[in-house]
């Protein structure tokens, strides 16, 4: 699963460019994931303050 | 006030600078054009380090002290062994004069845009767009809670870097970790700094594959941020983390009054910026300059001819891929050249380890930029460094 730290994202938008799928959305000052992500951590890859990871 | 239609000539989505200009023009020669904004407040929270050159600025609109933060005389480069150069604003003028307050620069973009007769509607976020007969006739949209439907012979993804508009049209704008720059930073105040000069750090343990900045914004204050390669980020090593690192160490006294964080598309522009009803402006279409991560300039000329031409589409009746393509066009005669040329040299720059940056920075010391443009500047180093910018010659002939 990805999981967002709401509390530490600063809603930027690099994580949505990079998903080969689009699965993430920037929605104001949230992100949220589609169902359909593969888990493949290209987002969390990114992210400049570390808000976003795949968890085990 | 009167109901709201729910067709128009134009839609944009985005109201950055790319969205406001587009806006500003359409409207201006006579086009029905409503531009949404999915924020409740636009231009914030800001994801820039605002320094824009001068002359480039004047092109669109007329500086006003309300938007100015504060204005610079040159930049000075640090190599990592902290050699610098100095460069006058005519010559990093391509990329800096002006510090920008952009939450008060994008409101006023977005004002003049509503002044030229667009409406204009936040909190307003695109969910799709409707594909009718193979072409883009509008999009989906919620309002406050509300989902909704707008209708538009032409729609415009103004949407920044997270853009879905062209992805949702079947262009593909997916960016590779390697074409994002990643970065943060501080609005740090209360500090001792040069506020006549913009200083640009570079190095592997300071910024790797980009560089650290330093934009004076006035009163004891400055944007200190840094970006790096997407594909070079990773737990530890985060933009956030190097700069607090950078930080800590510069300006211990320093009071941290902003943070920032962002991505800037370091690809060079789509191959293809249009579809039938659809146009991609700014960051959308990859606008950004790959080397510096420019893109306030770029995405302000893109949007002042995306909506010439869409305009003008609209009056003839004719929004076909075949007929929006002169934006595309035109576009690429005025840029493609000069950010091809960026993409190489940014691809080139990524290779480099701090000796080799240390070199370069040592082979021009002394020399005189006062008087060049970013390219003679360009053309030096790699004169002056034949073996190592072997790649880079042809281009700056
Ligand atoms: C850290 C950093 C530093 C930078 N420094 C500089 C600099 O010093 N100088 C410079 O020239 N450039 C700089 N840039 C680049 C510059 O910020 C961008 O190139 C510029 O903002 C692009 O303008 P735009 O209008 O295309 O996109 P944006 O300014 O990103 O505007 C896009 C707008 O679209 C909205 N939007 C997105 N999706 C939707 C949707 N579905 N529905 C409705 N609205 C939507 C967003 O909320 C946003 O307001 C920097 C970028 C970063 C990240
Ligand atoms: S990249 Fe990080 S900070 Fe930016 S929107 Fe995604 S999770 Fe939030
Ligand atoms: S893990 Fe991969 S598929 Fe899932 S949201 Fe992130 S980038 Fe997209």
């Amino acid at each position: 699963m990805i999981g967002v730290n709401r509390y530490k994202c600063g809603y930027c938008g690099a994580c949505v460019s990079v998903c080969p799928i689009g699965a993430v959305e920037l929605v104001e000052t949230w992100v949220e994931i589609a169902d359909d992500c593969t888990e493949c951590g290209t987002c969390a890859g990114v992210c400049p303050i570390g808000a976003i990871e795949v968890l085990k | 006030m009167t109901a709201k239609p729910d067709k128009y000539d134009i839609v944009i989505v985005g109201a950055g600078p790319a969205g406001s200009i587009t806006a500003k023009t359409a409207a201006a020669l006579g086009s029905d054009v409503l531009m949404i904004e999915k924020r409740q407040a636009i231009g914030d929270p800001v994801r820039c380090a605002e320094g824009v050159s001068k002359p480039q600025l004047k092109e669109h609109i007329e500086p006003d002290e309300r938007w100015i933060a504060a204005e610079v005389k040159g930049s000075r480069i640090y190599a990592p062994d902290s050699t610098s150069v100095e460069l006058s604003e005519d010559v990093s003028g391509a990329e800096v004069g002006y510090t920008l307050e952009r939450k008060l620069f994008d409101r006023a973009l977005a004002n003049e845009a509503a002044l030229a007769g667009a409406e204009v509607r936040v909190k307003t976020r695109a969910t799709g767009v409707i594909i009718e007969g193979g072409s883009v006739k509008g999009i989906t949209a919620m309002h406050l809670g509300e989902e909704c439907e707008i209708r538009a012979d032409i729609v415009i993804g103004a949407d920044g870097v997270e853009s879905k508009i062209g992805r949702w049209a079947g262009i593909d704008t997916t960016l590779k970790p390697s074409e994002i720059e990643t970065g943060a930073q501080f609005l740090v105040t209360d500090i001792d700094i040069d506020q006549d000069f913009c200083e640009f750090h570079l190095g592997a343990s300071i910024a790797p594959s980009g560089y650290l900045w330093v934009f004076p914004k006035g009163n004891r204050s400055a944007n200190v941020g840094l970006a790096i390669g997407g594909d070079v980020c990773h737990q530890g090593n985060r933009p956030i983390d190097l700069l607090r690192n950078f930080v800590e160490e510069r300006y211990p006294n320093g009071k941290i009054i902003e943070i920032v964080v962002g991505g800037v598309p370091t690809s060079g522009p789509l191959e293809e910026m249009v579809t039938d009803g659809l146009m991609l402006v700014g960051d959308a279409a990859r606008q950004s300059d790959p080397l510096t991560g420019g893109g306030i300039i770029n995405a302000m000329d893109a949007g002042r001819i995306a909506g010439e031409v869409a305009a003008q589409a609209i009056s003839e009746g004719n929004v076909s891929k075949a007929r929006l393509r002169e934006y595309e066009t035109i576009w690429r005669e005025r840029h493609g050249k000069r950010l091809k040329r960026s993409l190489a040299v940014k691809n080139r720059f990524v290779t480099m380890n701090d000796s080799d940056l240390n070199k370069l920075v040592h082979s021009v010391e002394g020399i005189d930029f006062s008087t060049m443009t970013l390219f003679e500047m360009l053309k030096v180093l790699v004169r002056k460094n034949p073996r190592m910018l072997i790649s880079l010659g042809k281009l700056f002939v």
